[in-house]
């Protein structure tokens, strides 16, 4: 494993409306990483996810703060989503909720709890930790093709 | 950041028309617009999904409210235009099997 190359974390009100601007950012890290379009877009989901779970599982009470980190490395970026409200057991809803399957009746189809699957599909390595509030930590290696900035910019001169 | 939601409705057809991004933000209000025009009897609703760019669970989450719904009044709801991303998000949850989705047809972009 090489060493952290830099470390970004934001701190926002753990309100819905802040969640797009998570995914921004985000956007804007992993696509200086080299990561594909697709692996981005998995990324988005499963940071929104992690958000939302901030968001609506976390501050039932009243809202607080949540914490976005960024941990850049050469080979990977891991997304750390924290916040300090009430804990839920993650590992035990985890085991609740999959995809949907045909078999189950259209009226009891569940309206919710699809994001903890979306993050673990979604997510190379997923980590929880549920001590005073709850943080996620997830994974993603950038294995796929590469965005080759460098070339881009050498067809352009050439051209 | 934002949903611009359109509604066309003509006697038992409804047709939706979205743009923009659904997330937790703004899930809650697309469930509000839509969910009046699913408790029609026999309504057959189209939802255009070609110029949303971001969707996650919360949005799952809203059309399979609105299918439940549909269904319970004896109508048909139906995702149009899904992007490549959309689509991949609703087969790994096993939604397609469930709703009817099509894809944006051939050559289009």
């Amino acid at each position: 494993m090489e060493m952290i190359k830099d470390y970004v974390e934001m701190k926002f009100p753990a309100k819905p409306e802040y969640i797009g601007v998570v995914r921004l950012t985000l956007s804007g890290i992993a696509s200086r990483m080299g990561f594909t379009y697709d692996d981005i877009e998995d990324l988005k989901v499963a940071t929104s996810e992690a958000c939302t779970n901030a968001v609506k599982h976390a501050y039932k009470e009243h809202p607080g703060e949540m914490i976005i980190g960024f941990g850049i490395y050469e080979d990977r970026l891991e997304v750390m989503v924290a916040d300090r409200g009430e804990s839920f057991e993650f590992d035990k809803l985890r085991e609740q909720l999959g995809p949907y399957t045909p078999s189950i009746p259209i009226e009891d189809l569940n309206e919710g709890g699809l994001g903890l699957f979306l993050i673990d599909t979604l997510m190379d390595e997923v980590k929880v930790l549920a001590e005073s509030g709850v943080t996620v930590f997830m994974t993603k290696f950038l294995n796929g093709e590469r965005v080759e900035n460098e070339t881009v910019i050498s067809k352009t001169e050439t051209n | 950041m934002n949903l611009t939601i359109n509604i066309n409705e003509t006697k038992n057809e409804v047709f939706v028309h979205l743009k923009g991004e659904i997330d937790a933000f703004t899930a809650p209000k697309l469930k509000e617009s839509l969910m009046p025009y699913s408790e029609k009897e026999n309504v057959y609703m189209t939802v255009c999904l070609q110029d949303v760019q971001y969707m996650d669970s919360t949005g799952l989450g809203v059309f399979v409210g609105l299918l439940k719904s549909v269904r319970k009044h004896n109508g048909h709801l139906k995702l149009t235009d899904l992007s490549p991303r959309l689509e991949r998000l609703f087969s790994i949850t096993g939604l397609s099997d469930i709703i009817d989705i099509s894809t944006k047809a051939v050559g289009e972009n």
